[in-house]
């Protein structure tokens, strides 16, 4: 018997669309044993649309974007309040399984994580690997799919088979993108994933971000405010654990609403 | 400011040292240096030194027994020392063999309690049951010995052996009749001994594995167990094979708890239910015991050879290692 699903709740009100948001937090509260990360977020998430999460270290973005896809209670001691909706049905209620959500919501993370012992095609198809057996053919095919759309396939196509070690940073951190997108996932999270590159890795990544949105739904952390204004369409501003604002890119660079906001992106804290 | 001594603003009394003689003075070297570093080179010599006296030991005793058998000294199996007779086929195979029924029941036991205490024990569980399982390297061989004759092998005879001589007697490895000292017996004594060892230093390596690895793999969709089998392992898989040599390495030197359990016997036997000898228990048994002189070489030969196996095993483990860390980072050199 499965549980009956929980009712699709209406999008928060300042949200654009009428229609139910891809993926949306409802008073989400992430807590470090008593002490919260990030606390009564409402946020929503829609389609073809890069949403990025900015503010200085320590509020609470990187958090909320593990509180996701239920990565951020692999944290012993963690726990989650409130709801995750994806497509209008909360994640957290009780016997959802964690692994099959994070089959849907991929993550790419700061530092790129090749899995050293796997070659490059290997790697992309390392999560094809859990799911169901696929032929040999259709696996090749999948990586080729997957390489390309993560901007890759030309610079590896003749060494599939090598150490995704001998890659620049910026390379891996693309492959680790292919690797994301080979079991077809809904939604991108992405944690800071130029902060570890060199300029010329982070434009690349940057350029890609424009790309995945065509098909996913993606939400990008990031350190870097002049990212956030290139990438993104809409921007959440996070100050101390709570969400200070939230609103097109655009306006929230040239006419934030909030003080802390304008502080922020005028660099005068953070 | 004011906390400079007045006398540091004072220009010094007396002629300045020219740059001349302050060049010279570069060159000073501090009499603790050069005692230091000599005391440590010899330190650092004696430990090389001591292999090679030991190994010229044994050969310089072995010397008559190998040129009295020759090649034939590793491939005969009969040791009588009455009639000056000595082949030493028996010891080199029943040291080979316990030392892999020690493997092949430790090293999947090991294995598991390491993955256990680093991805899915509870928190408190974890440091206890690490400090029980690395405990059991405390416990004295021959304790383990005198388990072995009390409680193994009655173990053995009375729940083992009658399932086995109806189910696996087809099988040459559980062909014959067994009386309790067996190759089986030692085998099951030394995989006891060896696995605290592997278990623990499996353990440090899974420890070893960045968190991001094992988040990537979560972040993919794999269980917990997939992200085990598919990320972890082959990431540490260099350390483990450290870990089961390191354990093959023990098994192979053992002498007491299996020579209390061995059964002792110089004779080559597929079957694990049959008595069989090491090399380290035959020097221990009969060294005090050797009236010959012959016989007394033909043991120092012996133990040649188990020097000689344990550096081949290591020797071995290293190659391994260092393709397997190779292997992980392929073609590092390739562009």
């Amino acid at each position: 018997m499965t549980p009956p699903p929980t009712q699709p709740v209406p999008a928060p009100a300042d949200a654009p669309q009428a229609t139910v948001p891809r993926l949306a937090t409802d008073a989400l509260t992430a807590w470090y044993g008593t002490s919260s990360g990030v606390r009564d977020v409402t946020l929503a998430f829609r389609e073809n649309t890069v949403t990025a999460l900015i503010g200085p270290s320590g509020c609470g973005k990187s958090t909320l974007l593990r509180s996701l896809n239920r990565m951020h209670e692999l944290v012993p001691g963690t726990r989650v309040t409130g709801r995750v909706l994806l497509d209008g049905y909360d994640i957290y209620e009780p016997g959802i399984n964690p692994i099959q959500v994070r089959r849907r919501i991929g993550m790419v993370f700061q530092r790129p994580t090749p899995f050293p012992t796997m070659s490059i095609a290997e790697n992309v198809a390392a999560g094809l690997a859990v799911g169901p057996r696929l032929s040999r053919a259709d696996r090749a095919g999948i990586v080729e799919q997957a390489l390309k759309r993560a901007a890759l396939w030309d610079e590896v196509k003749d060494r599939l088979r090598e150490s995704p070690l001998n890659l620049s940073g910026g390379q891996q951190q693309r492959l680790c993108v292919a690797r994301t997108v080979a079991p077809e996932p809904e939604v991108i999270l992405l944690d800071e994933p130029t902060a570890s590159l060199d300029p010329s890795g982070a434009a690349h990544i940057e350029e890609l971000v424009q790309e995945l949105k065509r098909e996913f739904t993606v939400v990008i952390v990031t350190h870097n405010l002049q990212q956030a204004g290139r990438v993104s369409d809409l921007t959440a501003f996070f100050y101390l654990g709570e969400l200070v604002e939230v609103g097109p890119t655009t306006r929230i660079f040239t006419a934030p609403l909030k003080p802390q906001t304008e502080a922020y992106i005028t660099g005068r804290f953070g | 400011m004011t906390d400079i001594p007045a006398t540091v603003l004072e220009p010094e009394a007396g002629p300045q040292p020219t740059a001349e003689e302050r060049w010279r003075a570069l060159k000073t070297v501090s009499p603790g240096d050069v005692v230091y570093r000599t005391v440590l080179t010899v330190f650092a010599l004696l430990l090389p030194l001591v292999l090679v006296t030991i190994a010229l030991e044994l050969g310089v005793n072995a010397w008559p027994a190998v040129s009295k058998f020759g090649f034939g000294f590793l491939t005969h199996s009969t040791w009588d020392p009455v009639r000056g007779e000595f082949g030493a086929l028996p010891l080199i195979v029943g040291t080979l063999y316990s030392s892999l029924v020690a493997l092949v029941i430790a090293v999947p036991l090991a294995l598991a309690c390491a993955i256990f205490l680093t991805e899915f024990a509870p928190r408190w569980l974890r440091a206890p049951v690490a400090t029980l399982i690395e405990l059991l390297a405390a416990v004295p061989s021959v304790i383990y010995g005198l388990w072995g004759i009390f409680v193994l092998i009655p173990l053995l005879r009375d729940h083992f052996w009658p399932v086995a001589r109806h189910a696996l007697s087809w099988l040459p490895i559980f062909s014959g009749v067994f009386y309790g000292p067996s190759v089986l017996a030692g085998g099951v004594i030394l995989s006891i001994m060896v696995l605290p060892y592997i278990a623990a230093v499996s353990r440090e390596v899974l420890l070893a594995v960045p968190p991001s690895q094992r988040e990537a793999g979560l972040a993919l969709g794999a269980t917990r167990w997939e992200t085990v089998w598919t990320v972890i392992l082959p990431y540490g898989r260099a350390g483990i094979i450290g870990a089961v040599i390191l354990g093959l390495g023990r098994a192979l030197g053992e002498t007491m708890a299996v020579t209390m359990v061995i059964g002792n016997r110089h004779e080559v036997s597929a079957s694990l239910l049959q008595p069989g000898y090491t090399i380290a228990a035959a020097i221990a048994n009969e060294f005090s015991e050797a009236v010959s002189d012959m016989h007394l070489s033909a043991l120092f030969l012996v133990g040649a050879v188990l020097f000689l196996i344990t550096i081949v095993v290591n020797a071995v483990a290293r190659v391994l290692v260092w393709r397997v860390a190779r292997g992980s980072a392929v073609g590092s050199t390739a562009i």
